[in-house]
């Protein structure tokens, strides 16, 4: 149980960088470390004391496998993740390349 | 064959196809994508008349054993048809626009590729059968349209599309979190199989966390009121054809259908008791506050994107008030506003590709110029405001009427009061855009392009038409069958897995 709460206070870890901090590299990080905590969330679901890799042979019996779909679902995340990071980044150099800076409160021209 | 993959298949090749093809032969992008949208709006249409039944295809001959579904399940019902009908005819004529608007910006191939992901994203959406698959097209369509919003490379474009994807991405993020959540909770992600689990355990904490989890995230992709913040932005940046789509239909897939989905198919209105709540005073909240931002508007793109916010909100305000009429008002007013909001951002379009200003300070006198922008935008914000013999009159009369017949009168008054508010800020577009005074530095001014207009003539000759959807024989085509998929609530899992 600590872990799931471990992974759920790197979440909002994450979640703080992305609303608090005000450098568009830094959102950027928030944004990984969110990923990532909810992928450990979702290999932490499909574990199972003792489990094995799930791969089902002839001399294999009655033992614990570990939940396969969630893994194969975290690997589908990685890959959305990386393209979400890396859309996220280069925009930050877009910017970064008109202003000259990465700080929010420079950048601000539209009013919500 | 069944053709229902095909609606993800199609435009996905072709979003491939499209840059190596433009490679070599330019300009032939503007066909194969006119090609693949008018096709898959022809596919769509072919679909209506089956629209009462549930037809599922199981993706790779995965039957699913003894009740339980194994592989990946596409569902097509009324509800979806519906949405597929919206989403693909929107973008038949968004795509018709972009040949003579997007010829100003450069590489119209990555544009018509992105777009095809989009698409392609949106109609994944509409007929998964499953969370994660949900999540990943939902996720196709919020990448391309980040790039999509950002397509002019401008300063404003640029911070307007990060903005939207922090926001996107937190969505995104928090919608996952739901997903494993949900996972851990039913040991299951196809919505027919879960809704089967959840009806068994009934109301568990950790149910009531993963939808507060999934109101929080499609919340935010829907632009409800709390959650409205990156909308505004993100919509006027993007380029006309673009800020149509994303206006018309992008919220209203990745927002409101996958929270109609979801809380009516799977966890099931009534099991939630709050849940109603909820709906209903984000609606409202929504409706008003729209709709007042947007009286104080002098961007005209804006000025939309706010009055998106606001009919959004009276959509899931009817919702949420979860009976028949409700549903009824809400799918067709859904549909009203994807056909009007697109027709106005394509004709705001049409006034920026011919004044290069949006500022409605500047911009006056345009009707005797732009005589077709003009009228079509005319008809739409007589719709949109409620003008007795147009679609947008009846959609809100059923709303209101829905309202006051669920118990509801205090609310039904807030919804016509912001209706009120919606004829006024129209009123005000009309007027400082299209009549009063000719400014001089738009004496020279033309009609768009005969391409563009087309689009916008089919599209307001739609949305006159659009009433006709109240007709008895037409109703039980489109918007009777949407509405038992919704009513019927939880028997989803029966029509798609049997038994």
């Amino acid at each position: 149980m600590t872990v799931f709460i471990l992974s759920v206070i790197l979440f909002l870890i994450g979640l703080y960088g992305v609303l608090v901090k005000r450098n568009l590299i830094k959102i950027a990080l928030g944004f990984m470390i969110m990923e990532y905590a909810i992928n450990l969330l979702f290999v932490l679901i499909g574990y199972r004391a003792g489990g094995t890799a799930p791969i089902f042979t002839q001399d294999v019996s009655g033992q614990i496998f570990v939940d396969p779909l969630p893994q194969a679902l975290v690997l589908t995340a990685i890959v959305i993740g990386l393209g979400t990071t890396a859309l996220l980044v280069s925009f930050a150099v877009r910017i970064y390349q008109k202003y000259e800076s990465f700080d929010i409160r420079k950048i601000r021209e539209l009013r919500g | 064959m069944n053709w229902i993959p095909a609606f993800v298949a199609i435009p996905l090749g072709a979003a491939f196809l499209i840059p190596l093809i433009e490679h070599w032969i330019k300009g032939s992008s503007d066909f194969l994508t006119n090609a693949v949208t008018a096709f898959l709006m022809g596919l769509t249409l072919s679909f209506i008349h089956q629209a009462a039944q549930t037809q599922v295809y199981f993706v790779g001959g995965w039957e699913p054993a003894e009740g339980i579904p194994f592989g990946i399940a596409l569902v097509v019902d009324g509800l979806s048809v519906l949405m597929l009908l919206v989403v693909n005819s929107i973008a038949f004529f968004a795509t018709l626009y972009s040949v003579k608007y997007m010829a100003r910006y450069t590489d119209k191939g990555k544009f018509f590729t992105l777009f095809m992901l989009m698409l392609a994203g949106m109609n994944g959406v509409v007929i998964a059968g499953d969370l994660f698959n949900m999540f990943v097209f939902l996720e196709i369509t919020a990448i391309a349209s980040y790039a999509l919003v950002a397509f002019g490379i401008g300063s404003e474009e640029l911070e307007a599309s990060f903005k939207y994807q922090v926001l996107g991405g937190t969505a995104s993020a928090l919608v996952l979190f739901g997903i494993a959540i949900f996972y851990m909770m039913t040991k299951t992600l196809n919505f027919a199989d879960a809704s089967r689990v959840i009806a068994a355990t009934g109301v568990t904490p950790a149910l009531l966390f993963v939808s507060v989890l999934f109101l929080v995230g499609f919340g935010l992709k829907s632009a409800l009121m709390p959650f409205h913040a990156w909308l505004p932005d993100a919509h006027p940046s993007a380029p006309a054809p673009i800020s149509a789509m994303l206006s018309g239909v992008v919220i209203k897939v990745l927002g409101v259908y996958t929270l109609v989905r979801i809380f009516f198919n799977v966890i099931g209105i009534g099991t939630i008791p709050a849940l109603k709540t909820v709906l209903l005073s984000l609606g409202v909240i929504s409706m008003v506050a729209g709709a007042f931002l947007a009286l104080g508007q002098q961007d005209m793109k804006r000025l939309l994107a706010y009055s998106s916010i606001s009919q959004v909100g009276y959509i899931i305000f009817a919702f949420g008030l979860g009976t028949e009429l409700g549903i009824l008002g809400g799918l067709f007013h859904l549909m009203n506003h994807s056909v009007l909001k697109s027709l106005l951002f394509l004709n705001s379009g049409a006034v920026v590709y011919e004044t290069e200003s949006r500022d409605m300070e500047k911009l006056g006198g345009l009707m005797h110029k732009m005589p077709v922008t003009g009228t079509t935008s005319m008809i739409a914000s007589l719709s949109m405001s409620g003008l007795p013999p147009l679609g947008g009159f009846f959609s809100k009369l059923i709303i209101i009427w829905a309202s006051i017949d669920a118990g509801y009168p205090l609310l039904g008054a807030v919804a016509v009061i912001a209706s009120i508010v919606t004829l006024a800020y129209y009123f005000k577009l009309q007027k400082e855009v299209f009549l009063g005074k000719l400014a001089d530095a738009f004496q020279k001014a033309k009609e768009a392009p005969v391409l563009m207009c087309i689009p916008m003539i089919c599209l307001a000759i739609i949305s006159v038409g659009l009433g006709l959807l109240l007709l008895d024989p037409v109703r039980e085509m489109v918007l009777t069958p949407a509405v038992h998929v919704i009513q019927g609530g939880v028997d989803y899992a029966r029509m798609v897995l049997g038994g």
